[in-house]
């Protein structure tokens, strides 16, 4: 005759499951970085040759050791920055101070009046991190107020309601043309 | 209405906890399967700065961190430093640490390789420019300054 076998007592199973539970609980980790994302020049050829800029059309960004601002070699404040790049950029036809304008025509947007013009941005080694992203974050603010400003006006829509092609027609139709000069030590005094 | 009421069936019935653990298990396995253990040991300082034009890093998988920072062992000093992994490193380093990032990778994903800059904000911008050199050259090109939300002009 089988014996009969107990059962196993389950009623401190949830209590297993509730150590397990507490573990995952406290290790997983959700949070979401975020950031500024770039795209990295291709590293420059020896026998490259300097490709020539008109001077009108560079806005010359240059922060020094002591994180101070020199926009086109006036002192500048980084609350200003956002201002000046919008205004630099933005196309004016027929001023000869201002950078040089082309028509440029792009699906789903059509034509669209584009300013030639290219932030350099220089900084020293010096420079503070801090500073550096507070800049580049100015610049991208500049940037992305001048593609809503044209998701409005093309599609009456703010940026971020866009769908995928309009999206990628508003980004290239105002390119974001910041370039980092190559990293020189120039000397303060 | 006094009718229908049974006599001597007055106490609320136990509610029956069989399946809570089962409720549990559920919990147990979402976490499971959302959680992403923290992989490196933070041997710097990384306070990053504040910016508003951000985005989010997607695809965690594909997202290789550099961190630079003064070190969080206050008798290594207060220079900033570089950290792979799990130990410091030197900017010559780099190249080799990206390469054996890319291998572990599967061919599709190499070129969507990004490398996230998580580096403290009181940091010179020198030793990252060499970092960002570096990466250049070996033609790792998607970068992302990682940085906390809020507005740059308050760094």
């Amino acid at each position: 005759m089988a014996r009969k076998v107990p059962e196993i007592n389950s009623s401190s199973q949830a209590d297993i499951a509730f150590l397990l539970l507490c573990f995952f609980l406290m290790t997983t980790s959700m949070d979401v970085d975020y950031g500024i994302t770039r795209r990295l020049p291709p590293p420059v050829e020896q026998n490259d040759e300097d490709v020539k800029v008109k001077e009108r059309n560079v806005m010359n960004v240059m922060v020094n050791k002591s994180d101070r601002l020199l926009v086109n070699g006036r002192p500048s404040d980084i609350s200003m920055l956002k201002d000046l790049a919008k205004d630099f950029m933005t196309p004016r036809p027929g001023d000869e101070t201002a950078p040089e304008v082309e028509t440029k025509t792009f699906d789903l947007v059509g034509d669209v009046l584009m300013s030639k013009g290219v932030i350099s941005l220089q900084n020293d080694r010096g420079t503070s991190y801090a500073m550096y992203i507070s800049v580049q974050n100015e610049l991208a603010r500049a940037f992305n107020e001048m593609k809503e400003e044209l998701a409005l006006k093309k599609f009456n829509k703010h940026l971020d309601q866009l769908n995928e092609d309009q999206t990628k027609a508003i980004n290239d139709a105002v390119p974001v043309r910041v370039s980092e000069a190559e990293p020189v030590e120039y000397k303060s005094n | 209405m006094g009718k229908f009421r049974k006599e001597g069936k007055k106490e609320v019935p136990q509610v029956s906890t069989s399946s809570l653990p089962d409720i549990v298990y559920m919990l147990i396995f979402f976490f499971m399967i959302t959680t992403t253990m923290r992989d490196v040991e933070l041997k710097v300082k990384t306070a990053m700065p504040k910016a508003s034009e951000i985005q989010k890093l997607e695809h965690k998988a594909l997202v290789s961190s550099i961190y630079i920072g003064p070190p969080r062992d206050a008798k290594l000093g207060t220079e900033s430093r570089i950290q792979l992994d799990d130990s410091f490193a030197r900017v010559n380093d780099i190249a080799d640490w990206i390469q054996k990032e890319r291998d572990s990778r599967s061919e599709a994903d190499r070129p969507l390789l990004t490398t996230a800059l998580k580096v403290h904000k009181d940091t010179r911008m020198g030793v990252v420019t060499d970092v960002k050199q570096e990466l250049r050259k070996v033609g790792a090109f998607r970068i992302n300054y990682t940085t906390l939300k809020g507005s740059a002009l308050e760094n």
